[in-house]
């Protein structure tokens, strides 16, 4: 492997994650993650690539301090999740706002009010027409027309349920948002659509730190400004997207060239 | 011969030992995580919203199948007792009889099988649903404890509503049984009355509803705990509230057994009659 597979070509003064030698297994025999070495800098929009099974979902829930390390150090904006117990872990993820898969919205709350949840959960001093206020106004940043504000989930299409999850992840101004796989079984169009999005999010609040998960090679390299590829549960390069147009590296350059997805 | 004999002997040896690892393993976490949400009841933010929601589910939402359910009780159980007591010249005691099994056994156990049927399947559905939607990961990262939030509120709604459900119940079976008795069979009004009155007491009535607390709190724990940890897509949604609901009903009938034994052991140690 590149000896440099886990420098960083960036090198800004803070990082929003640090991974130091993660290492995770769940039956005490085979690892998952076998000793990951990753620095994602602040206010970067980071892509994490790689093969399925490579351990991209896993790595990410260590971030969101959903799994602690079979050994290692997780540090989040300067916290060392380790050290959290579950109550503190609890309020500490209010630095995050994630977009799932599937946009996981609340299915018995309409789309205003699955907006509004986080605030009500987090924001206790604030009055029930200011948490409307912010909803809505989230909403609006993500391009959902005030129309569908009452619907269900149900109710409104993919993109639609999309945008609804991203104006919750935004609802509590979180540094970090994450991306889980947030195009995988969309449509061309609903999926440029989405990317755009991401990127127009990031570029709109200067200082968050956006991380994504994805297979999406294309717009990972468009969007991207920092790129982590993952294979066998380590990193095998990370960098600007330059760095993977110029590696050596035969795995990665297999899978940029061919633009493998899975 | 004897070396075949031996290993199934093992085999079955091993799969009993297994199967009962595996028993203690679940009951004692499902233990843990009805200890942890209890826990959690008394935590802040206090989420009264959520109980009343689900009370009106678990409660409201169940008068009419319970109130149907009892009358048919009421009616049926009346009928065989009357067929039997006629024959030793006791149909004045149907009334009492009646009053007491419903009060004290099938009052509580049916209004639990059905509930737990009813509220315990969908409870396991819905935080099964929530779990491979990835709607409880998305509690989580909110900073929302999932228990909190999801389970603890459902616990205490079940044990409030399914004293108030077994009331209806006992009352309504009665108003089933008093009908059968007055207006088909014949018997006489005041003395259908006067037989219950003289011989149910409140602590009869009480033992069933604290009974049913008690079912209430079991089926809402299990329910909850196979939904909380589903996995597997639709088709383990479907397990967990398969598997939620038989062993709430099973576990039921079981208790059901056992406090009564206790109950009894109680008035004996107390003094108090029958």
């Amino acid at each position: 492997m590149n000896p440099t597979a886990t420098d960083l070509t960036l090198k800004p003064p803070e990082y929003a994650v640090v991974l130091d030698d993660v290492k995770k297994t769940f039956d005490g025999k085979d690892f998952v993650l076998k000793g990951i070495n990753l620095k994602i800098p602040k206010g970067s929009l980071t892509s994490i690539i790689g093969f399925s099974g490579t351990g991209k979902s896993v790595m990410l829930k260590h971030m969101l301090g959903l799994y602690k390390p079979t050994s290692g150090k997780v540090s989040v904006l300067g916290t060392d999740l380790s050290t959290l117990n579950q109550n503190d872990l609890t309020k500490f993820r209010c630095n995050y706002g994630v977009l799932f898969q599937s946009a996981a919205l609340f299915d018995d709350m309409t789309v205003l009010e699955n907006v509004c949840f986080p605030l009500e959960e987090h924001r206790r001093d604030l009055k029930r027409e200011q948490v409307l206020q912010i909803a809505s106004e989230k909403l609006k940043m993500v391009g959902l027309d005030p129309k569908h504000n009452n619907k269900l989930p149900s109710q409104i299409s993919g993109g639609m349920q999309k945008r609804t999850g991203l104006a919750r992840a935004l609802a509590l101004d979180p540094e970090i948002l994450v991306y889980d796989e947030p195009t995988t079984g969309l449509d061309p169009i609903l999926t440029e659509m989405v990317d755009n999005l991401i990127l127009e999010t990031h570029k709109a609040r200067p200082g968050t730190t956006s991380i994504m998960v994805s297979h999406d090679l294309a717009a990972a390299f468009r969007i991207a400004d920092f790129v982590v590829m993952l294979d066998a549960g380590k990193v095998l390069l990370s960098g600007a997207p330059e760095v993977f147009y110029k590696t050596d590296i035969e795995l990665v350059r297999r899978f940029v060239d061919k633009g493998i997805k899975h | 011969m004897t070396k075949k004999i031996a290993s199934w002997m093992d085999k079955i040896f091993l799969y009993f030992l297994n199967g009962s690892k595996e028993f203690v393993r679940e009951v004692g976490s499902m233990a843990i995580f009805g200890l942890e949400s209890v826990k959690l009841l008394f935590a802040r933010p206090f989420r009264y919203g959520e109980i009343i929601k689900h009370c009106e589910f678990i409660g409201n939402q169940s008068v009419g199948i319970i109130t149907l359910a009892s009358i048919f009780t009421g009616l049926a159980i009346s009928f065989q007792i009357y067929l039997g007591f006629k024959l030793v010249n006791a149909v004045d005691l149907v009334g009492p009889t009646v009053a007491l099994g419903i009060s004290r056994e099938l009052g509580p156990v049916l209004t639990g099988l059905i509930v737990a049927a009813r509220a315990g399947g969908a409870m396991a559905a819905r935080l099964g649903t929530m779990r491979v939607n990835e709607q409880m990961d998305a509690l989580d990262v909110m900073g929302v404890n999932t228990k909190q939030y999801l389970i603890s509120p459902r616990l205490i709604a079940a044990v409030l509503c399914m004293p108030l459900l077994t009331a209806l119940f006992d009352f309504m079976a009665m108003v089933g049984s008093w009908f059968l008795c007055t207006k088909l069979v014949g018997l006489d009004h005041a003395v259908f009355l006067s037989k219950i009155r003289d011989t149910v007491e409140i602590h009869h009535i009480a033992e069933g509803l604290i009974k049913s607390a008690l079912f209430g709190f079991m089926f809402s724990v299990i329910c909850t705990y196979k939904g909380f940890f589903t996995s597997g897509g639709a088709k383990g949604v479907g397990e967990a509230t398969n598997r939620g609901v038989v062993i709430s009903m099973v576990t039921i009938i079981i208790m059901d057994y056992f406090l009564m034994n206790f109950i009894r052991i109680y008035y004996i140690m107390t003094g108090v009659t029958r």
